[in-house]
């Protein structure tokens, strides 16, 4: 935590009200997202109980398993996510423009720029919380590896159509959001607690309805009193007023809400299976409907107000400017979607369980990059954030009190003018430190040359003015300007090459080889209950 | 001094030579050798690197950083300089020591093409890994191996035929700066330590150990050993009273004199501040640490070793300040700047690694912390710390962290198929300070 959001952060439990980190928004919002607001069942992992889906705010679809215990109905409900998601996503596999890609040619090994095409825009899905992160990755793993009947005829327990496919794009989505600085898939209490400062630790900012409380709390309560009662406060019921935002649910909600209606399902499905003429069944069959809508209320009422809370954080998102450099990475995210949607449509097998040893490498080098990648952007797009790494000894921000010039030595001598900067900051330079500005979106480096007498810092600039024996205009700073360096770079190089899976040396266990498929694990009683 | 059953330089002998016999006439891939702080690393790398060369082996060296791969080109150069070495380096300015020009057989390029041919290559992981060849090296030798993470062997491995791994397990673990939770557990973690990809993939490898430390002194082997290595021991190389530190100035009775005198007495030096909760950059337990140095170099000292029968005076490029974080070490080179203090290194425990000096003063990782987190417990960051020094060790801690260890459980998720590390940073930490706490000296600044 930088200083200055520990600064925000006692301002915020000293006003009551959380304060800003960040003057504008540092991830892209589609103006069109789709929404997943899922509930899960307690005590079974992955059992899905229910989910408010859709992209528009008065018009979600609410998706109930009345028993979740019952493996046809997941799928049902399966089959009826992947309904509303799939045309989602694939409304934006439509449109694309043209686009260059370098590769390299796997004749001669040299990289060459192919023509090929992007998606203009993507899909983007949010959660309320990063738990909900986390089921995306579990419904995607559960399900992407399951045979629908056209696939696999002789499967016992065919999965319906398009569920696995559903599956490999959770999957997708689940892992691009490990990438830092993405944003196809996004929890909004990561969103507003990196843009909103809070009284509270950032535990506590996973709750959604105390963190939307300290960022905006109804008139007349301190942010600091409305957290408290969402989190806390009850009816005369014992139900919470604000109910989490799940997956998970409130056990004081599962014991004396759901388990009942549960139970009044199950008999009256019996009751049904029971019947004996078709005149009790139809009795029985109303029934049935009866309490198959008692627990589709009851999610409902779990649900809706976190929907609706998600609406309201993505209106005080979109309220803020998006920054600059935001764009650049949802276009990577365009092409992460792009690419998946290419290798679903070329027929690929679904992401394997886990990553070969090559894969898992690469992963973790890009993420790395993109780690470094968005610290810089946001220092970048931010003074808020800017203001942190200065504090910090990593930037300064001065005004240019003397230019000289000075050339490098050597056969065709180029500029290599000496700046001093008068700053206030701190920074830890070493001697010859490398330091860096923006100009014009791209990174000019200079490096630190000494402490001026009168105080300043000596800079010389060395790229980015040209060709020529005198530096381009404009390509200097000059004498008042007022210029800020950071001791980072802005722009990550591209990692080493690595070996492809096929040639994964001796040291990390040879080449994969041909997958082998994994017996299942023996059926317990547990399964069958 | 010898005892009967054990003297050193054979012992250590013994292990060189089995580790060279493996190394040039094994049937195995690879080689591992494991090493504690000091034990003849570098000299054990610069000697196999001579004698696969010398068996007409075309040898690839792989360090970690570029100042250890300048560090063993110099050495190399200094053994052998009529041995042609190539130095890869990258195509930055200053990407490596000047000092290389200046030998006849040492040529440096930034492109590998240039250096083919040469008996031994060397450069670092980050380098090589940019490397392309038709033929690979016949052989490898990989330093720092416990601090190479499994995902930059990966880009390297292909390079080379075999291999001989060198590296200290207790000290730091690579790390990474995203989460790599997904991948706990699986043999090829990108972000465990190379060796121990390695070895997961060829448990049959052979492991060789060095058991004898020649950098620390006969008052921090048993220590660093049981509190670090409890099931790979091992002892110093010199005996007790063969170093002695003395000053010419006597002490003035001042907490950090009082501490100088028991390290220089005893080897170990606790300056407890009293107990608080204090930000990182605690500044009551920053200028304990400059104050400690100023005194140091005041009083005149002088380290009489093995190395030379006459004494050495303790100067400040003999000293070293060690602390957890970076803001902490600017914080000491802003304090020891101003008590007139220049030429003592103050790094972290990651920039220390590998490097000795005769006296360090140590702030305490736990100092002042209201917590005890992974980073802070992490057993290799303490072990770095307490195992630089040839002559003593002075730490300054805020009192309490024995306390603070016992309150604190460790809250990290048990991970299914990792590797548990003995001794975990808990019992470290404990050992150590059961120790230090013999030798405190408690002060209010």
């Amino acid at each position: 935590m930088s200083l200055i959001t520990t600064l925000a952060r006692l301002e915020a439990v000293d006003s009551g009200c959380a304060r800003a980190a960040a003057t504008v928004r540092h991830r892209h919002l589609s103006d069109r997202p789709l929404v997943f607001v899922p509930l899960i069942t307690a005590g079974e992992a992955g059992a899905p109980l229910g989910a408010l889906v859709g992209t528009d705010r008065d018009a979600p679809r609410l998706l109930v398993v009345p028993q979740p215990r019952d493996r046809d109905l997941r799928f049902t409900f399966l089959a009826e996510l992947a309904d509303v998601i799939l045309p989602y996503l694939d409304s934006y596999a439509q449109s694309v423009e043209a686009a260059e890609r370098t590769e390299t040619d796997p004749e001669t090994g040299k990289r060459v720029k192919v023509e090929t095409e992007l998606c203009a825009d993507a899909p983007q899905l949010i959660v309320p919380s990063r738990a909900g992160l986390d089921l995306v990755r579990l419904l995607g793993r559960s399900t992407r590896f399951r045979r629908t009947a056209e696939q696999d005829p002789e499967a016992p327990y065919p999965a319906p159509p398009r569920v696995p496919l559903l599956g490999r794009w959770l999957t997708h989505y689940g892992e691009r959001a490990r990438v830092p600085g993405s944003s196809l898939l996004l929890a909004l209490t990561d969103l507003l607690s990196r843009h909103w400062a809070t009284g509270q630790s950032g535990l506590e900012d996973q709750h959604l309805g105390a963190l939307l409380a300290w960022i905006d709390p109804p008139a007349g309560t301190s942010g600091a009193e409305a957290a408290r009662r969402a989190e806390l406060a009850r009816d005369a019921a014992g139900q919470l007023l604000c109910p989490p935002a799940g997956p998970a649910t409130d056990p004081a909600f599962d014991n004396k809400l759901l388990a009942p209606a549960f139970e009044r399902y199950d008999r009256a499905r019996t009751a049904l299976a029971a019947a004996e003429d078709p005149v009790e069944a139809d009795e029985r069959l109303a029934a049935l409907t009866v309490a198959e809508r008692a627990v589709r209320e009851l999610v409902e009422s779990r649900t809706r107000p976190t929907w609706d809370a998600v609406w309201r954080g993505l209106d005080l998102l979109w309220a803020l400017p998006e920054g600059a450099r935001v764009a650049e990475r949802w276009t990577r995210d365009r092409w992460s979607f792009t690419g998946h949607r290419d290798r679903v449509l070329a027929g690929e097998p679904p992401q394997p369980r886990r990553d070969d040893a090559v894969t898992a490498a690469n992963k973790l080098a890009t993420r790395e990059r993109e780690q470094a990648r968005l610290e810089a952007q946001e220092a970048l797009d931010d003074p808020l954030e800017m203001a942190g790494r200065r504090l910090a000894g990593e930037a300064f921000a001065g005004e240019v009190t003397d230019v000289v010039m000075a050339y490098s030595e050597g056969r065709r001598p180029s500029p290599r003018p000496l700046v001093t900067v008068r700053t206030d900051d701190e920074p830890r330079l070493a001697e010859r430190a490398k330091v860096f500005r923006s100009l014009g979106g791209r990174p000019q480096s200079a490096e630190f040359a000494g402490y001026a007498d009168g105080g300043g810092l000596v800079l010389r600039i060395l790229d980015k003015m040209g060709r020529g024996k005198e530096p381009e205009p404009g390509s200097v700073p000059e004498k008042g300007d007022r210029v800020c360096f950071t001791l980072f770079e802005h722009e990550q190089r591209g990692g080493a090459k690595l070996p492809d899976p096929e040639e994964t040396p001796w040291t990390h266990g040879g080449p994969p080889g041909e997958p082998v498929a994994e017996a299942p694990d023996t059926v317990t009683e547990g399964d069958v209950l | 001094m010898t005892t009967v059953d054990f003297e050193p330089g054979a012992a250590a002998a013994r292990a060189t030579d089995a580790i060279l016999h493996d190394t040039l006439h094994g049937t195995e891939r690879g080689v591992v050798v494991d090493s504690p702080p000091g034990a003849g690393k570098s000299t054990l790398v610069v000697r196999a690197a001579l004698e696969l060369a010398g068996a007409g082996r075309s040898l690839m060296v792989v360090a970690q950083t570029n100042a250890q791969v300048d560090d063993l080109v110099l050495r190399l150069a200094e053994k052998d300089p009529e041995l042609p070495v190539g130095r890869l380096h990258s195509s930055d300015a200053d990407a490596y020591d000047k000092a290389l020009d200046a030998l006849p057989h040492v040529r440096t390029s930034a492109k590998a093409a240039d250096l083919a041919g040469l008996p031994v290559v060397l450069s670092t992981a980050a380098k090589w890994a940019h490397v392309t060849v038709d033929e690979p090296w016949q052989h490898a030798i990989v330093d720092e191996a416990y601090q190479m993470r499994s995902d930059a062997l990966l880009a390297v491995a292909g390079l080379f035929e075999r291999a001989l791994f060198v590296g200290d397990p207790g000290q730091l673990d690579p790390f990474a700066i995203v989460g790599s939770e997904q991948w706990a557990g699986l043999s090829y973690d990108p972000s465990a330590s190379a060796v121990s990809t390695l070895l997961a993939h060829n448990p049959g490898l052979p492991q060789h150990r060095l058991p004898v430390s020649w950098r620390l002194p006969a008052s921090a082997a048993p220590l660093v050993s049981d509190a670090f290595y409890p099931f790979t021991p091992f002892r110093s190389g010199t005996g007790h009273g063969d170093r002695r530190l003395s000053f010419a100035v006597p002490s003035d009775g001042s907490g950090p004199d009082r501490v100088i005198d028991e390290a220089a007495g005893s080897g170990w030096g606790l300056l407890e501040l009293p107990a608080r909760h204090t930000p990182r950059t605690d500044p009551e337990a920053v200028r304990a640490v400059a104050a400690v140095v100023r005194r140091l170099l005041d009083r005149g000292g002088a380290a009489v070793s093995e190395r030379s029968p006459d004494p050495v005076p303790l100067t400040a490029g003999r000293i070293a300040v060690g602390t957890a974080h970076r803001d902490q070490a600017a914080a000491v080179r802003a304090a020891l700047a101003d008590l007139g203090v220049s030429g003592v290194t103050v790094d972290t425990a990651n920039r220390l690694q590998g490097r000795e000096y005769d006296v360090t003063v140590v702030l305490h990782p736990l100092s002042g912390r209201p917590d005890a987190t992974a980073f802070h417990l992490e057993t290799g960051r303490l072990c770095v710390l307490a195992s630089r020094h040839r002559h003593a060790c002075v730490v300054v801690c805020r009192a309490g962290v024995t306390e603070l260890l016992d309150d604190y459980p460790s809250t990290e998720p048990v991970q299914l198929g990792t590797l548990v590390k003995f001794p975990d940073g808990w019992e470290a930490n404990h050992a150590v300070l059961a120790h230090l706490a013999e030798h405190r000296v408690t002060w209010r600044p």
